[in-house]
């Protein structure tokens, strides 16, 4: 399990250590706004997944609910063939108590828009908190990992800098390292670039690839076409809380079958 | 406000001529000077010297009269400023400050969670209390804890309702020290949930989030993630509030209770020295409170690591 995170950026993560997820006729309301409208989507093991479409989609609600960060008011959602935040026993969902969800989480990283890094807390103690307090991983050993990660995004030498004294791309390049120390089989990007200055949208979005040839699962929520046509193997375009379409890239960014897809395309390209 | 460092001009009020100069100069640069070879005049304020000579008389006069006036006294302050009596009776005021922010701010951090949980009825148990403590006025309910023996005359453990396995009597088990702890407390319980909640509520909620998306657990969230950056602004309000309660322990010289301000005004109700041991007991308090605003810019440094404020 732990080669995951200690292999260098261009070994190739077994296909073991990656998950699959699979939603199933997903709906999500906040108070009378139907932002969820029976989603239904399968990513493959090992496969980068780039979810685009307008704002109020329903694109970051989606990806929240896939860690459970938020709740569905009906349909599943699975990583790795188990339930996310549910336990199905007969034809009922239990809901699982707030430790088995934590524990669940572990496996599933998240990148933030706005990169959440604990401001009291070094680069390292950023990175260290979660392996150690989750998985009990020995501080140690924690460290040394969290290291080899910081030194993967390039910040071997902010290691023990506060997060205010980075820019956004060293910030956020410092959240994604954070997400990989749980060495989670599932990575989940919810706009990664979208708070950055555009000069240090760039450097995200390397760590981001290299990130997507290792083979680990990636679901990237963006607005960046260049990138989903780079990177993705699937494009799911989104409005109003339905796929419109999903696809590779090739077919959805330059034949959309469907005339909203063009419409959005056309605004963003 | 800053004064310039310049003295004022020979001529303080008029400093018309002098500015209309420097901002022609500043307004047309002679092509020949270089912008760098410009010197820069400050604006002059003549009348923050004459507010400065006012405020500085004022402050003379009142020290030259706390040195002449004989009704100072302060060969008496001398005397009694350290007595074994007012030494012991700081103390006993120290340990009320001490007992009734620990208990308070413990059972204040309490009522704080208890305000923010999911649970509608611990919500409401807790807001209740607030309003409730924060309604009644200290010195009253110091009073209520003072008779409680007169209401329950036995305090006893069992099972509610049923039977009960050991009794106490109440006059023996609430001493007036512990009856005026724990009314300082109960009342500090009140104003310290409040300034617990809000401290919470200040904290982003992107970082319970992110805590909550690595897996980290609830409790290890609240310690090491929220409070000590809700610290920050739980801190100066809590200072407030200790200091606060420092002073406003004099309140329980009421009861009887040996602290400062009762004797203070036991010692000037035998010897009729107003005045000196009222100075007594300020300087006393004067002297407290610095070394606990000392304390506190110590400890808002501590929790102020990784800002840049």
């Amino acid at each position: 399990m732990s080669s995951a995170v200690t292999v260098s950026a261009a070994t190739t993560v077994t296909e073991a250590d990656t998950a699959k997820v699979e939603i199933r006729s997903v709906h999500k309301s906040f108070g009378t706004l139907h932002v969820l409208r029976g989603i239904d989507l399968d990513v493959r093991a090992g496969e980068v997944t780039v979810v685009l479409g307008p704002s109020g989609s329903g694109k970051s609600t989606l990806l929240r609910t896939i860690n459970h960060l938020e709740k569905v008011d009906s349909g599943t959602v699975s990583v790795d063939g188990t339930l996310v935040g549910y336990r199905l026993s007969g034809n009922k969902l239990y809901e699982l108590r707030e430790r088995d969800i934590l524990k669940q989480r572990t496996r599933i990283g998240f990148v933030f828009q706005n990169f959440h890094l604990f401001p009291h807390l070094t680069v390292l103690e950023n990175i260290v908190e979660a392996p150690v307090s989750a998985l009990k991983r020995p501080r140690k050993d924690a460290e040394a990992a969290a290291r080899k990660l910081l030194d993967r995004v390039g910040l071997a030498d902010k290691a023990e800098a506060y997060p205010k004294q980075l820019s956004g791309g060293q910030q956020q390049r410092v959240a994604i390292a954070r997400a990989l120390a749980l060495e989670p089989g599932l990575l989940l990007f919810d706009e990664p670039t979208s708070a950055l200055d555009p000069e240090l949208v760039g450097e995200v979005l390397d760590v981001i690839k290299d990130l997507a040839a290792s083979g680990t699962t990636m679901i990237v929520v963006t607005h960046e076409i260049g990138f989903a046509r780079e990177v993705a193997d699937t494009v799911v375009f989104m409005d109003e809380g339905r796929i419109v379409e999903q696809g590779p890239p090739g077919e959805v960014l330059d034949s959309p079958r469907h005339e909203r897809t063009r419409a959005f395309l056309s605004k963003v390209l | 406000m800053a004064l310039t460092s310049d003295p004022p001009s020979a001529v303080p009020l008029t400093k018309a001529p002098e500015a209309a100069t420097a901002t022609t100069v500043a307004a047309v640069p002679r092509a020949s000077s270089a912008p760098a070879g410009l010197t820069v005049v400050p604006v002059r304020h003549p009348w923050r010297w004459v507010a400065v000579a006012a405020t500085a008389v004022l402050l003379v006069q009142f020290a030259h009269g706390l040195v002449t006036n004989p009704g100072w006294e302060w060969d008496v302050f001398a005397a009694f400023f350290t007595t074994e009596t007012i030494l012991q009776a700081v103390w006993v005021t120290l340990q009320l400050t001490f007992h009734g922010t620990a208990l308070g701010f413990a059972i204040g951090i309490v009522l704080a969670f208890m305000r923010l949980s999911a649970n509608p009825f611990l919500r409401s148990v807790a807001f209740a209390y607030i309003w409730a403590f924060r309604s009644i006025p200290l010195i009253v309910q110091l009073l209520f804890w003072f008779n409680l023996a007169y209401l329950y005359k036995e305090l006893s453990i069992g099972i509610p309702f049923g039977p009960s396995f050991l009794s106490f009597d109440t006059m023996g088990l609430v001493g007036e020290m512990s009856a005026a702890v724990l009314g300082l407390a109960l009342h500090q319980a009140a104003y310290a949930a409040e300034i617990v909640r809000g401290g919470v509520l200040a904290v982003d909620e992107g970082q319970s989030e992110a805590a909550a998306s690595l897996g980290i657990p609830r409790l290890r969230q609240l310690r090491r993630i929220v409070l000590p950056q809700a610290m920050r602004s739980i801190l100066p309000n809590a200072a407030n509030e200790i200091i606060s309660l420092f002073k406003g322990t004099s309140i329980v010289s009421v009861m009887a209770i040996g602290e400062l301000f009762y004797q203070v005004q036991v010692v000037y109700g035998r010897n009729g020295r107003v005045v000196p041991l009222l100075m007594v007991a300020t300087a006393w308090y004067v002297l407290l409170t610095t070394a606990l605003s000392v304390v506190q810019h110590y400890v808002e440094r501590h929790y102020a690591k990784g800002s840049a404020r």
